[in-house]
């Protein structure tokens, strides 16, 4: 193993497999990142475009419950990154118990999130919308904002999961901190995003 | 040995300057939920609330996910690709985007 990773360490100009100076772990999620960027943009993008395509366009975030449950949302993503970023800090040093400690922080942060998304979700599906209706004007708005908001849950979910496994794994001594670091770039991903979401389909449209 | 070296490598970065980042990053998003009630025209809430969520979006990569503390040559391979492809589909909304505002029959 320390074999392959000198490889990839070197100098380009001695012969290193790797420009970027980085193992192929980290290189892959990079690439998964980038194309993860292009899903999401889509995305937005389609949300935008139905918005700017339809002038009775619903602007459904009154500020309680709304705008406070996605503030709190994005301040919780914010500081489950931070953590995430201690974890990783932690595994550079080796320390296992802070690595895993920070992880389930992490991971707590996530779970926080999802639950305050859906309780904002079922406020809105109580008042009536759905994926092909709702009861204010143009009835994209529920499939755009669902499927946006949606992926991006799925996202956070899938990254509590992971972020489990990293974190069950490190414990055992079975990751690197490599791994650590790598499950980090996604969990920063994640909360990247949301920084476009959260302006672009909750601040946009606040109910005055 | 190297290589074991950079296993257990410092990882760049303190946490005060973590902390630091992190209260940009919480400042930020109150300027931005502030900027939300100031009734201002869409266009500019739009661009506005974008210019800052990518100062939020560059925080993150060069802090968090350690971008500024690798080699530039990724820099280079990450951020010009998503930019371009990023910009392919702006470039195909925002002309759109006038004709449905402005060119409505």
């Amino acid at each position: 193993m320390s074999e392959a990773k000198d490889v990839a360490l070197e100098s380009p100009w001695s012969g290193g497999g790797s420009p970027f100076a980085i193992g192929s772990k980290k290189l892959g999620m990079w690439l998964f990142l980038l194309s993860d960027t292009l899903t999401f943009s889509a995305l937005i993008l389609a949300y935008t475009y139905s918005r700017v395509s339809n002038p009775d366009w619903p602007k459904p975030f009154p500020f309680s419950p709304a705008i406070i449950f996605s503030t709190i949302m994005t301040v919780v993503l914010l500081f489950s990154s931070f953590t995430m970023v201690m974890a990783v800090a932690a595994g550079h040093r080796g320390n296992r118990r802070a690595v895993v400690w920070n992880l389930i922080f992490t991971m707590l942060g996530g779970i926080a999130f999802i639950v305050l998304h859906m309780t904002e979700w079922m406020h809105l599906i109580a008042e009536g919308v759905r994926p092909w209706s709702n009861p204010w004007g143009s009835p994209q708005f529920g499939a755009t904002f669902f499927g946006l908001t949606g992926m991006h849950m799925t996202h956070v979910a899938v990254g509590v999961v992971y972020l489990g496994i990293i974190a069950i794994g490190f414990g055992r001594g079975k990751f690197s901190a490599e791994d650590v670091e790598v499950s980090g770039l996604y969990w920063h991903f994640v909360d990247l995003v949301w920084m476009f979401i959260f302006p672009m389909v909750y601040l946009m449209s606040v109910k005055y | 040995m190297s290589a074991h070296a950079s296993e257990t490598h410092e990882f760049a970065g303190t946490t005060k300057m973590f902390l630091l980042v992190w209260l940009w990053l919480v400042a930020l998003t109150g300027i931005e939920v502030y900027l939300a009630y100031k009734h201002l025209d869409p266009l500019s809430m739009l661009l506005l609330l974008i210019g800052l969520s990518v100062i939020k979006a560059g925080l993150i990569m060069a802090y968090f996910m350690h971008l500024k503390f690798e080699r530039f040559a990724l820099v280079l391979w990450i951020v010009p690709a998503a930019l371009l492809c990023i910009g392919l589909m702006a470039a195909l909304f925002f002309p759109d985007g006038y004709r449905l505002l402005h060119m409505r029959p």
